[in-house]
């Protein structure tokens, strides 16, 4: 054992002489390798935080909700199919609310893009949604200030507003929203309540941060007309191990009160976040892999240009190898002496390449998400380390291999 | 007694298809403190017997016996531990590593043998004020003058005390009056007990020698003592 950690720390200092002589070419060497792990490490970073952000902004919206609509979030079939299904009205929820029994919770919800204002400040094509006041049971909100609309409200569609954390942050920089007046689309709403920051930028326009609600019937009021739009009804199971029975619950009751018969298909969709992540996983899914493999080849190809020059790097120094063998380096030594040096370029490469990725995604996540987690550090210097060894080996083993005799000769 | 004892050796290289005899059947012994000139024209097998004598290489047949061991059968291994102990090599290009200083040059057989950083950098600091290069010891091969390269090679040589020194034409790439010097060092090493075998094509050189072997097409032609010796004032060594 000594032994072995003897010859580890003189192959070593060896392998760093070499380095240090040849500058410039061990210099190039490395970039290749640092340029290789640095776009291995940013690009693992960023997959990782787009799936944090995707998972967080997802659990935001509830692990046990069902969202019962005409419409599927993903489906093979035609749109047409659905569109001329029957809209989902106020009288499906009254009458799903009735004869449901698992759920905890039931809300109609409908939604419209609308402008919000405050004085001088307004914002453009906000999501604004309607639903009564079992709503927030649906959902896992917490509030910052005020509270959800009350039950009385709700049911006479008062004019009365809550406002997602991003909304109320824009219309009131200095937090002061509860109980002030803004005008949506022309009339007047009093802030009753402020949502504190729920999801991720990653949802876009789904993140409850970027909404507004309001009482469904206000909404049916001012700018919808509940004839010609489909409702979607929120059915929050009682946990998530529920929500399968719920579901199958939910389906049987919906199909009662659209009066299908048994050979008729389901008129509406019993959608859930489950679908979404699915989603999300067959699209992400594929970007991963091919992200991975393609910057996976800019290492492989700094692999190569190791080998290239572990390889010269032997021919040129046949004459010395030949003297260390004379003087009684043994094959082993002279094996360990080039893996050790293709391992420390690639560890110097790596360590940098490391460092600059960690920085670079700092930079980046200002676009999209990252998170530098400590295995992708594991990884990266595993993957330089297993580079320098896989690339300088086949170098190296041709070193060991020489004849000390025709090395000694060489010119 | 022996510390080389080789019994009909021969040694066969395939080139193409022709087989190349290098050397045929050589026998010959060697006592400790003994100072052999190997000479014979280029093609007599004089560099073939060299290395194996110098365990660089292995004879095709017969038998070699270092200090009671058999060489004709070792691994690698064997052969490169026996080289860092018991055989310092002197060659006439010094093959010093041209990236290293002095230091680091006579200290690399004893990194080999394993022995630890301060013992090590002690006995080469040591060889090299014995071959009168205590002032250079920082200087890169190519900072010294030929002379002074081949003292180094020669300090390399002696730092593992080894049982024989092997000089291959040691004062082939140098002037006369700097080969001098290096035969005089070689002179030095004998008288302090030194078993050296030089190998040369020059009768002058190997006059410095107390035996000569002589020989031609791989085998031997004469195995001789030197009457009329050649002895320098070894003074001029250590200064």
């Amino acid at each position: 054992m000594r032994n072995i950690l003897f010859e580890l720390k003189e192959g070593l200092l060896i392998a760093l002489r070499a380095i240090r002589a040849n500058k410039i070419r061990s210099a190039l060497t490395m970039l290749g390798i640092f340029i290789g792990i640095t776009v291995v490490v940013l690009m693992s970073t960023a997959i990782k935080g787009i799936d944090n952000s995707f998972q967080k902004g997802i659990s935001a919206l509830g692990t046990d909700v069902l969202y019962i609509d005409k419409w599927a979030w993903f489906t093979n079939q035609e749109w047409w199919k659905l569109r001329n299904r029957r809209n989902i009205d106020m009288e499906d929820y009254e009458k799903f609310k009735e004869l449901a029994k698992l759920p905890l919770a039931v809300a109609p919800v409908t939604s419209s893009r609308q402008t919000i204002k405050y004085k001088d400040r307004r914002i453009d094509d906000v999501v604004l949604n309607g639903s009564n006041s079992d709503y927030v049971k649906t959902t896992n909100f917490t509030f910052d200030q005020g509270r959800f609309y009350s039950e009385i409200e709700s049911n006479a569609s008062r004019q009365v507003a809550v406002l997602g954390s991003d909304v109320a942050k824009n219309l009131f920089p200095r937090g002061d929203a509860l109980d002030k007046t803004i005008k949506i689309g022309g009339a007047n709403y009093k802030v009753v309540g402020v949502l504190d920051e729920q999801g991720s930028s990653i949802l876009g326009s789904y993140n409850p941060d970027n909404q507004a609600f309001i009482p469904i019937g206000t909404i049916f009021k001012n700018f919808i007309s509940h004839r010609r739009n489909s409702i979607t009804i929120n059915v929050r199971a009682q946990n998530p191990a529920m929500i399968e029975e719920t579901k199958a619950e939910a389906i049987g009751v919906m199909r009662k009160i659209r009066g299908l018969k048994y050979d008729e298909e389901d008129d509406f969709t019993v959608n859930q976040q489950e679908a979404l992540m699915e989603q999300y996983n067959s699209v992400v899914g594929v970007i991963k892999i091919a992200g991975l493999f393609i910057t996976g080849l800019s290492l492989f190809v700094g692999a190569i240009g190791i080998m290239n020059i572990m390889f010269v790097s032997v021919r040129e120094r046949t004459r010395e190898i030949g003297i260390r063998k004379a003087i009684g380096a043994k094959k082993r030594t002279i094996l360990a002496q080039f893996l050790l040096e293709s391992s420390t370029i690639c560890l110097v490469g790596g360590a940098v390449g490391l460092l600059a990725a960690v920085l670079l995604s700092m930079v980046v996540d200002q676009f999209i998400p990252t998170s530098v987690q400590i295995d992708a550090v594991v990884i990266a210097f595993v993957v330089a380390l297993l580079t320098g060894v896989l690339s300088g080996f086949a170098p190296a083993y041709m070193a060991a291999k020489l004849d000390p005799v025709e090395s000694l000769r060489y010119e | 007694m022996n510390i080389i004892n080789i019994e009909h050796i021969a040694k066969v290289y395939e080139v193409g298809l022709e087989k190349v005899h290098a050397l045929r059947d050589v026998s010959l012994k060697i006592d400790k403190n003994e100072y052999v000139a190997i000479m014979g024209p280029s093609g007599s097998g004089k560099s073939t017997l060299m290395n194996m004598l110098g365990c660089l290489d292995t004879p095709t047949s017969g038998v070699y016996d270092f200090k009671g061991e058999s060489v004709s059968t070792m691994t690698d291994n064997d052969l490169a531990k026996i080289r860092n102990k018991e055989i310092g090599f002197v060659f006439q290009t010094f093959n010093l590593l041209p990236r290293s200083d002095a230091l680091h040059n006579v200290e690399l057989p004893l990194v080999y043998a394993g022995m630890s950083y301060s013992d090590r950098r002690e006995k080469a600091k040591q060889a090299l004020i014995d071959v009168g290069l205590g002032d250079r010891m920082h200087h890169k091969p190519n900072e010294l003058s030929g002379g002074q390269r081949q003292r180094v090679a020669v300090a390399r040589a002696l730092v593992t005390q080894p049982s024989i020194i092997l000089a291959d034409e040691p004062t082939g790439n140098l002037d006369s009056k700097t080969g001098e010097e290096i035969m005089g060092l070689f002179q030095e090493l004998h008288e302090k007990g030194n078993t050296i075998i030089l190998v040369t094509h020059e009768e002058y050189i190997a006059e410095h020698a107390a035996r000569i072997i002589r020989l031609r097409d791989g085998l031997i032609e004469k195995d001789e003592r030197v009457e009329s010796r050649k002895v320098l004032n070894t003074n001029s060594a250590s200064e």
